[in-house]
């Protein structure tokens, strides 16, 4: 860091008459984001072409744990179950949060008034989440037998058929609020011009919908699906707490797989494996979504994720 | 898809306010019934776990499993808070206090002066840097817990309060910079010239000019980090043991292991631990609402 420490005196020396801050200013950040960032994300890929329990010694082991991580038949389930909650989120979140998004923009006040509410899943950590729906899906002594409708009374995290919806339910639960922010926003900086213009020209309100909202709203689609995506390659907690990844294998998805085989099954060379995997998968997803946002905008799109 | 039609309309009330203000059109649309249907039923899905856990906490264990899970208490009581308190849920906040706090300023401290050198300066190390941390924005960050956890270790941090905020620190910058640098942005440039003709030096203009203006940003940045710190649970996970060192959500588990089938002890502990965001969000609501909707629209 000396090297680019040395040019504060020199510009200092000039004075006022240096345009523009040097480059001190982003080293802090920089040493802190390259010590516990970039290092750790060089670290992943050569502890993927190691032996390590987590304790002891760290032997070199060529390519045995990418075959342990590759042939594992659990991996290739875990990258399923982690496509499945990732399309089913998309396809759940988007258009609720870009209604309610539309719906909070509207200046009504009771609107404003439930905007208030809905933002309350924010506060709640995912742990917090997880407990709370842990108790509510309860068949015995949660919501089922409270509303007294029995169809509600399943063993919903027990039912290996369900419990991917009750995931991926539970993820839009804490997630959707977000989500509705960032489309509100969106909606608040389309001009009320447009919609003057439409109209006088006689246009009801689902063509004012589709004709303006929608593709004004076009890169704030682009941001918060980026940020969807990406999240869904992050869910951790929330699933560890509220079904560990089971039952069976039904809700293991790829960051618990190798949370779960490094610290559960003290195999840190397969999970590092795992690791890359999952960071090839995000840079891959960002890299294809941002090219979805045109060339032109392409920078402030990877801004947004 | 019946929700597409029901808030499709509830654009149009947006667009029959602006009408009203323009004073002309067609006349008044008429209340956009499905949208408010819509955000009704949308406002009871996010409610109803909400009232579950606050109303099952203040049962006892015979209320809790001979009433019906959805009706109040009968007769409501604060036993489950002892509870929780004198499982020394008060050691678990301080350590989330210190956590969050240790992280925050920091990082905020780091992303301000960074996002400053990305927006006013030039030259090859200011935009490798802000490249990094574009691109640390696409990479899950999670996929770094076990060289994290073997640095940590080897660094004799394991099991220690400042194994939490040193990563920490790092995962909040690529959004804080990103964010801050959007704001800073929008300074007239008019405004740091003048400045500099009077001699001024850019920590100065950091300092006296640009971080007064953009102090609302900053505001939204480092509650958007409280956030993700005071919840996290993945570094706790990890890179904690003991139960001195245990944060709230790591508590939160354990308290499920703790207290077993005493879930109304377990939801006062969730209640508990949610209550500081909430009175943060109480106080600076329309700070981080309005800031995150700007911050993400840029």
């Amino acid at each position: 860091m000396s090297t680019v420490l040395k040019p504060k005196p020199m510009m200092k020396a000039r004075g006022a008459r240096t345009e523009g801050p040097s480059a001190w200013m982003v080293v802090p950040a920089l040493v802190f984001f390259v010590t516990f960032a970039v290092v750790p994300l060089l670290g992943v890929v050569f502890l993927s072409f190691t032996n390590w329990n987590g304790l002891g010694a760290i032997t070199w082991a060529g390519l045995e744990s990418w075959q342990t991580a590759l042939t594992d038949s659990v991996t290739m389930n875990a990258l399923v179950v982690t496509l499945k909650i990732m399309v089913f989120s998309l396809l759940v979140q988007v258009p609720i949060s870009l209604l309610l998004g539309v719906f909070t923009a509207g200046g009504q006040r009771y609107r404003a008034v439930l905007a208030v509410l809905y933002f309350v899943p924010l506060l709640l950590s995912s742990a917090a989440v997880a407990i709370a729906f842990k108790a509510l899906l309860d068949p015995n002594f949660g919501m089922g037998p409270g509303l007294g409708i029995p169809a509600l009374a399943q063993n919903w995290l027990g039912n290996p058929d369900l419990v991917l919806f009750v995931v991926i339910f539970v993820i839009a639960w804490q997630f959707v609020p977000f989500h509705t922010l960032i489309y509100q926003g969106g909606v608040r900086q389309i001009p009320a011009s447009f919609y003057e213009a439409a109209q006088i020209d006689g246009a009801g309100r689902m063509q004012q919908f589709f004709h303006i909202t929608l593709p004004q709203l076009k890169y704030t689609i682009i941001t918060s699906s980026t940020l969807m995506v990406l999240g869904s390659l992050a869910y951790f907690d929330l699933i560890f707490i509220l079904t560990a990844g089971g039952p069976g294998y039904a809700t293991r998805l790829l960051p618990l797989h190798m949370y779960l085989t490094g610290f559960r099954a003290n195999d840190m060379g397969a999970a590092s494996a795992l690791g890359v995997i999952l960071v090839v998968i995000g840079l891959g997803l960002a890299l294809i979504l941002q090219r979805l946002g045109g060339r032109n905008r392409s920078a402030s799109q990877l801004e947004g994720a | 898809m019946a929700l597409v039609t029901e808030t499709g309309t509830s654009r149009g009330t947006g667009g029959a306010r602006q009408e009203q203000a323009a004073g002309k059109g067609s006349g008044r649309q008429t209340p956009n019934v499905l949208g408010g249907l819509g955000g009704w039923v949308w406002l009871v899905l996010i409610i109803l776990p909400v009232y579950y856990v606050v109303i099952t906490s203040l049962k006892n264990q015979s209320g809790f499993f001979g009433s019906n899970p959805l009706a109040p208490p009968t007769d409501p009581t604060l036993a489950n808070y002892r509870t929780v308190l004198e499982a020394d849920f008060v050691q678990y906040f301080v350590n989330s206090v210190i956590v969050t706090l240790g992280s925050v300023i920091p990082a905020v401290a780091v992303s301000f002066m960074a996002a400053y050198a990305v927006v006013r300066g030039r030259g090859r190390i200011i935009a490798s840097a802000h490249t990094l941390f574009l691109l640390g924005l696409a990479i899950p960050l999670q996929a770094t817990i076990i060289p994290i956890y073997f640095m940590i270790t080897r660094a004799s941090l394991y099991d220690t309060l400042l194994a939490l905020i040193l990563p920490s620190i790092a995962f909040a910058i690529p959004i804080s910079v990103l964010i801050l640098s959007n704001f800073l942005r929008d300074v007239p440039r008019e405004l740091f010239e003048s400045m500099r003709l009077d001699g001024c030096s850019e920590f100065t203009m950091m300092w006296r000019l640009a971080l007064p203006l953009v102090r609302p940003a900053v505001v939204t940045i480092a509650i958007y980090n409280a956030l993700n710190v005071w919840n996290g649970f993945l570094f706790p996970l990890i890179l904690t043991q003991s139960p001195d060192k245990r944060v709230l959500p790591l508590s939160l588990w354990a308290f499920q292991d703790e207290f077993t089938v005493n879930i109304p002890a377990v939801l006062a502990a969730v209640v508990l631990s949610t209550l500081p965001l909430v009175v943060l969000y109480a106080l600076a609501r329309r700070q981080l609402v309005s800031g995150l909707t700007a911050g993400f629209n840029k």
